[in-house]
């Protein structure tokens, strides 16, 4: 187990690297900067000297591996750089998003698991009932809905008609105001979950030992639970890794939308003012999260599956 | 004749629904099989003799479904028992081997725990208590370090060793009747012996009859007392498993029999070809009128291409289905 988890670790540095660089040149080579920004986008909006003794300062004017060289030394010690705007360390400023962020997600996901799993599992249990064809409309829907239109939708209904739920911001943290992007944000893997638990399933039941444990005289409840319940999480819950990466780029949209002050809405903010360091340092920590994510994932897996354990 | 047979089939019809409707994948089926008997059913792939034994033990699933006839176990028609009542005879007095050990074992399962369902289940045992019963069940069929292979998952067996769980499972309540549906086909030659040994022996020791299925008409012919012979959904020969290899009475069992390899036989006849018989099964859907076999017989003449045969009793003992029988 120990030498496993070291052994992706150490898997990991070349993929974190490899981004780190890429990030670093897009946005090195990318139209546009700080100074243009403050420049009014070539409108002459700042002073000349003041321009150039920023450029120098920022170190906007180093050629670009030694600005990459000078990041990644910053980098191994855990600096990811002031901020242009708020001359904040990025790592602070990341600091006081993460939480939200991982909250949202954990939170949307949390939904999706709760909803979709029970779902495909009732619709896979009763293929082409009225239950398997309902849950179905339901998964299909989630999958195909814009996010910001049904967050829109449920602050309209839940915040503006009912007035049951604050209509956006993170106000004290609390569940009050969690519940609606959490649920805007998870609908569709909670979708997506729902038909790949009811497709799991139904492959499973078709496998020979679940013919085995019918020919021991079981009810269809205990096959399904002592035998294609396991199973079935194996595939469930690759599903569910996937969601979680896909999740850390959706949250931008609804972080937006619900002024959620996460990690994706200070992103959103530093792309539009060309905030490198931010902008970076923010990819680089969804990049680690999602990373995390995976490992945890893999480990689960040893968990559930004891071929994985073993071989 | 003085007891009641243990599990008596009758004019047994299996229906497969599609498209187009229902055809019979096996029609007319019927045997019995007394107490503690060993019965072989014998047949080319597709010519229904396992979904006969999954009809026999409640699991035929859409789209087959028994058409007709009635199967009585125990003086008890199975068709009209509920299903609970079904769920109790299933694994507890009619048991199944199935043929590839290895999907046959739920992979992310111990395979003590597997077996100690058995007791669970059936027994009315506690999980603590079933589990002791799983490392004795699975001691029974030779396993060695039992006490260890209880926590041992289906992939760290070998194939034989798979089988010999399966055995376990299957024996664990001592079923009156133990359905092997080609039990050894994915094994080994040499495992496939002392399977074959095993479950033989350890049904005796339990006074379990076997009905056993197998494309094998040597290995049924060894393990049986008596063998039924299928081709394309009908039984068309039923013998003492002796007379069946001396004296097969429908064309297709001696077109099976002289289509084995006989050891010894270079020696006394020279360089010979195996026999084969010509032609290739009929799809259900595409099953010859009269006679389904007579698109691939030497004796066939205008009636079997008419006329069905009824099924036969022989002078000799035993039954068969056709017009110009030895």
């Amino acid at each position: 187990m120990l030498a496993f988890l070291i052994r992706r670790l150490l898997q990991a540095v070349p993929t974190v690297l490899a981004v780190v660089l890429v990030v670093f040149v897009l946005f090195s080579v990318v139209p546009g900067s700080i100074m243009s920004s403050m420049d009014g986008d070539g409108r002459g909006a700042t002073d000349a000297q003041v321009m150039e003794r920023m450029r120098k300062q920022l170190g906007l004017d180093d050629p670009i591996y030694v600005r990459f060289g000078a990041y990644i030394s910053k980098l191994a010690m855990g600096d990811l750089g002031t901020s242009f705007r708020t001359r904040e360390p990025v790592t602070s400023m990341l600091a006081k998003r993460m939480w939200p962020t991982l909250q949202l997600i954990f939170a949307a996901m949390t939904f999706a698991i709760l909803i979709g799993v029970p779902l495909g599992f009732i619709a896979a249990l009763r293929p082409g009932s009225l239950a398997d064809t309902l849950s179905m409309v339901v998964a299909v829907s989630g999958l195909s809905m814009a996010k910001f239109w049904l967050g829109l939708l449920l602050m309209y209904l839940f915040a503006l008609k009912l007035g049951w739920l604050p209509s956006f911001g993170y106000g004290d943290g609390g569940l009050k105001y969690l519940l609606l992007p959490a649920v805007t944000l998870g609908v569709s893997p909670m979708a997506l979950l729902a038909r790949t638990t009811r497709a799991a399933v139904l492959e499973i039941m078709t496998a020979d030992f679940v013919r085995t444990a019918r020919s021991k005289g079981m009810s269809e409840t205990r096959v399904v639970k002592w035998h294609v319940m396991r199973n079935a999480l194996v595939i469930i819950l690759t599903a569910i890794g996937l969601q979680f990466g896909a999740l850390m780029g959706q949250a931008v949209v609804v972080e937006k939308l619900f002024s959620w002050p996460g990690i994706g809405s200070l992103l959103v903010d530093s792309v539009l003012q060309r905030d490198i360091p931010t902008v970076q340092g923010s990819i680089f920590v969804v990049v680690l999260f999602f990373l995390a994510i995976n490992m945890a994932i893999d480990l689960l897996y040893g968990v559930i599956d004891p071929r994985i354990r073993y071989s | 004749m003085t007891s009641p047979p243990l599990i008596e089939v009758e004019n047994l019809r299996i229906d497969l629904a599609d498209r187009s409707g229902r055809v019979a994948a096996a029609e007319g089926v019927s045997f019995r099989i007394d107490r503690g008997e060993t019965f072989g059913l014998v047949g080319e792939s597709g010519c229904g003799k396992s979904i006969t034994a999954l009809a026999l033990i409640g699991l035929l699933r859409h789209p087959l479904s028994i058409g007709a006839g009635t199967i009585r176990f125990d003086g008890r028609e199975l068709q009209n028992l509920s299903a609970a009542e079904q769920r109790a005879l299933r694994g507890n007095r009619i048991a199944m081997i199935f043929q590839e050990p290895m999907t046959a074992l739920n992979p992310v399962s111990p395979v003590g725990r597997q077996i100690a369902e058995m007791f669970v289940l059936h027994k009315g045992k506690d999980w603590s208590e079933a589990n002791r019963l799983a490392v004795e069940a699975l001691a029974d069929v030779r396993v060695p370090a039992p006490e260890r292979r209880v926590k041992d998952y289906p992939h760290q067996l070998s194939g034989g060793m798979r089988q010999r769980v399966m055995i376990a499972i299957a024996l664990a309540c001592s079923p009156d009747l133990l359905i092997a549906d080609e039990p050894t086909t994915a094994l080994d030659v040499t495992v496939q012996a002392e399977i074959i040994e095993l479950m033989r022996n350890l049904c005796a020791e339990r006074g379990t009859a076997i009905l056993m299925i197998s494309h094998d008409l040597g290995l049924v012919a060894n393990v049986c007392r008596r063998v039924a012979v299928m081709y394309a959904g009908r039984i068309v020969e039923e013998r003492g498993s002796a007379d069946i290899f001396r004296a097969g009475a429908h064309p297709y069992t001696r077109g099976l029999v002289d289509s084995l390899p006989r050891l010894g036989s270079r020696a006394a006849l020279g360089r010979t070809r195996l026999t084969e018989i010509a032609g290739v099964v009929p799809a259900i859907a595409d099953f010859p009128d009269g006679c389904r076999f007579n698109p691939r017989c030497r004796l066939a003449t205008d009636i079997c291409r008419t006329t069905a045969p009824e099924i036969t009793p022989l002078d000799a003992g035993g039954l068969v289905r056709c017009h110009h029988h030895a």
